[in-house]
């Protein structure tokens, strides 16, 4: 089997990956920042004492984490449309699913993390005189999140090795550019080769980033 | 929008009601192709979970040995987790069989299970590594002073602790492989995932179907979950804290 | 029956033995005290090549231990171990703990074990307590389990580790005991030990570490009776130690 290392030349990674990489690297980002922001809404709701909050919360969570992605992926494909009165791009659906399918995930690091700060820091803070609100808002929040940074930066990288799956919906991913790429110059085993070897570089660098990170935060405890 | 959950009796190539809801000859409908790709997909899911423990309690075990193994390891460890598992899958479908003709014989069942296989025991040796390291020194120092050889060490008194520390993250890894089976439709295993498509597909009725998946994956997570637990009631020590003695 | 000649161990740049050499006849009870930090646990566990040594010689029963070519397994079998935190296996019954090294270290059936196990509970006194796990016994108890396992396999030395400092001070007395009765039966004893009142009445000889060192190592009757011909640091332990 010859290998062909042109391949690997600039102007078909340009023509087709480019484009592909570029929607990876949005999805991640937007699924990033949604799915923490719902995911935060979704945590305090699963602590929060009001049944109204806290059952629908759990089995939204619950449900999301024991369905496969691509199934996930494939219902919110599915009504979409239904939902939202026209048809939508598979790129688009595929980011609201991710939102919504991360927001889980990120619930529950987020829960644990607000677990973990000690009973004594919310007292400390309502004998201060502040509502519980404000305690959440100045005192548990942004410690819980500054604690849980390293976790959820390696479900970031989770995240990032997951969008690969809008293949699924067809959706043009990076995955999707190489193996077009691979097609139209007729080299599938270089393509996919090149697919796994950049997402590798990236993941793997970042997950040295966040173990640096928690080398550094660590010593500052 | 009306709900029809009739066609699962269809047949899938006459597309007529059968009376039984199971055809007959070489003819099947709906309700047999599903429960054939829930047979699939748990069957990718069993060798796939076989391959991971085995490996990975291997590889785990070996990440805490002083030695240049600990190296192999850890690039064992590095590089299936930082690769997402479907490039895996079409890495060993499209690019391993071209460096291996050997291997082109082999189905895309096994090859999808062996991607899975491998990316999971990354995960388990993670976290068998963090079993074992999570013991007292004191208990293999016992072991060595006993005269236990190294082998002996970890089969009669590392690996029974560790092993029952990390059961709970066990757990959640055989749910996260029952989950992870459906990336097998991307090279025509015929599971859960790729019967979902392809039927929605002839029948266009997507939501009937997708709950049906949707409801046979739930049950397949449900039930391991509960296997997982009798096994973590089963080997149970008497007198831990948390533990009915 | 135990030797050290020179021995020097470092953790990379901090010394932790230096220069310690000493002789333990057969049949002799030795203890060994000093503060913390002294070394006194290192020094035993390199009896056994629990802890590798940069340089010296260390030979027991006329088997060199720091040499490449030998049998650690058959080595250790001969030299029992007792430990501060007793480390007894959790998810094996105490039977299981006293049988497991017999029968996959010295061969013996599982009959044989199970008899030898038994007889060495009967003469802790725990032989009820056989069928239990380890979490299911308190402290001392444990200690006794732990001191039954070394003998089962038929040791030549024993090596106590701090055996009684994790115990609550009700329970000493019940391992100390234990101790005893095997020092009076002619075991050759190691012990890093706190308890004085254990070294005055057993102990043959008495080893003082401080700092890696070994600053003492006269039989106990002179440890304990002049001293005035001790090097002021262990007078100095001394006078803290047995002020209480």
């Amino acid at each position: 089997m010859t290998f062909d290392f042109t391949f690997f030349s600039g102007s078909l990674l340009q023509t087709y990956v480019l484009h592909g990489f570029l929607f990876s690297l949005q999805l991640t980002v937007l699924a990033t920042c949604g799915g923490i922001v719902l995911g935060t809404v979704l945590a305090l709701m699963r602590l929060s004492q009001r049944a109204l909050f806290h059952w629908p919360a759990t089995v939204y969570v619950n449900g999301m984490r024991s369905i496969p992605l691509v199934m996930v992926l494939l219902w919110f494909f599915l009504l979409m449309p239904f939902l939202l009165g026209r048809s939508i791009g598979a790129e688009v659906s595929a980011v609201i699913t991710f939102i919504a399918f991360e927001a889980a995930f990120f619930c529950e690091i987020i829960r644990s993390g607000i677990q973990s700060i000690p009973k004594g820091q919310t007292s400390a803070a309502i004998a201060l005189g502040l509502s519980q609100q404000q305690t959440l808002r100045w005192i548990v929040l942004p410690q819980a999140l500054r604690n849980m940074t390293p976790i959820l930066l390696t479900q970031v990288i989770i995240l990032f090795q997951d969008t690969s799956l809008v293949y699924a919906i067809g959706a043009y991913d990076m995955l999707k550019g190489f193996e077009i790429a691979g097609k139209n110059s007729g080299r599938p085993v270089e393509a996919y080769l090149a697919a796994a070897l950049i997402y590798f570089l990236i993941c793997f660098s970042l997950s040295q980033l966040v173990r640096h990170l928690q080398q550094r935060t660590s010593f500052t405890k | 929008m009306a709900w029809d959950w009739q066609f699962f009796c269809n047949s899938t190539i006459t597309t007529e009601a059968t009376a039984s809801c199971f055809g007959k000859g070489g003819d099947i409908t709906y309700l047999q192709w599903m429960l054939s790709a829930w047979g699939w997909t748990v069957s990718v899911a069993a060798l796939a979970l076989v391959i991971a423990l085995l490996s990975g309690v291997a590889i785990g075990v070996l990440r805490t040995l002083a030695s240049r193994w600990k190296l192999v390891a850890m690039m064992w460890v590095e590089l299936f987790r930082n690769i997402p598992l479907l490039v895996q899958v079409f890495i060993w479908y499209h690019v391993v069989p071209a460096f291996i003709p050997a291997l082109q014989a082999l189905s895309s069942f096994l090859l999808a299970s062996i991607a899975l296989g491998l990316f999971t025991s990354a995960r388990i040796a993670e976290q068998v590594r963090s079993g074992i390291q999570a013991l007292p020194r004191g208990q293999s120092q016992a072991a060595s002073a006993l005269g236990l050889s190294l082998v002996q060490s970890y089969r009669y008194v590392i690996l029974p602790q560790s092993l029952r520390i990390i059961l709970p993250a066990l757990t959640s890894e055989v749910m996260n492989v029952v989950k992870n089976s459906s990336v097998a439709f991307a090279v025509s295993v015929t599971e859960l995932t790729l019967f979902a498509m392809q039927a929605q597909e002839e029948t266009a009725r997507g939501m009937e179907i997708y709950l049906a998946v949707t409801m046979l994956y739930v049950i397949t997570a449900l039930t391991l979950n509960r296997i997982m637990a009798w096994i973590e009631s089963m080997t149970q020590l008497p007198g831990v804290i948390g533990v009915k003695a | 029956m135990i030797h050290l000649s020179k021995v020097n161990k470092s953790y990379g740049t901090v010394k932790v033995l230096i220069d310690c050499s000493l002789t333990v006849k057969k049949g002799e009870v030795v203890v060994i005290c000093g503060p913390s930090g002294s070394g006194k646990s290192t020094l035993i566990k390199t009896l056994n090549a629990l802890e590798p040594v940069q340089s010296g010689e260390i030979s027991v029963n006329g088997v060199v231990v720091n040499d490449a070519a030998t049998n650690l397994s058959e080595l250790r079998s001969q030299v029992g171990m007792v430990f501060q935190h007793f480390e007894l296996f959790p998810h094996l019954s105490v039977l299981d703990n006293l049988r497991l090294a017999q029968i996959q270290v010295l061969g013996r059936d599982h009959t044989e074990a199970t008899q030898r196990a038994q007889s060495l509970l009967s003469r802790v006194g725990l032989q009820a307590h056989a069928h239990k796990f380890p979490t299911q016994l308190s402290g001392g108890q444990q200690q006794r389990v732990a001191i039954a396992r070394a003998l089962a396999m038929d040791p030549v030395v024993m090596l106590f580790d701090e055996p009684t400092s994790a115990l609550d001070p009700e329970m000493v007395g019940e391992v100390l005991d234990v101790m005893v009765q095997l020092a009076q039966e002619g075991m050759t004893m190691m012990c890093v030990t706190h308890e004085m009142g254990f070294a005055r009445r057993v102990a043959h000889r008495v080893i003082f570490m401080d700092g890696g060192c070994i600053l003492e190592d006269c039989s106990s009757a002179e440890f304990f009776g002049d001293v005035t011909q001790r090097t002021p640091r262990a007078q100095e332990f001394l006078s803290k130690v047995l002020a209480h």
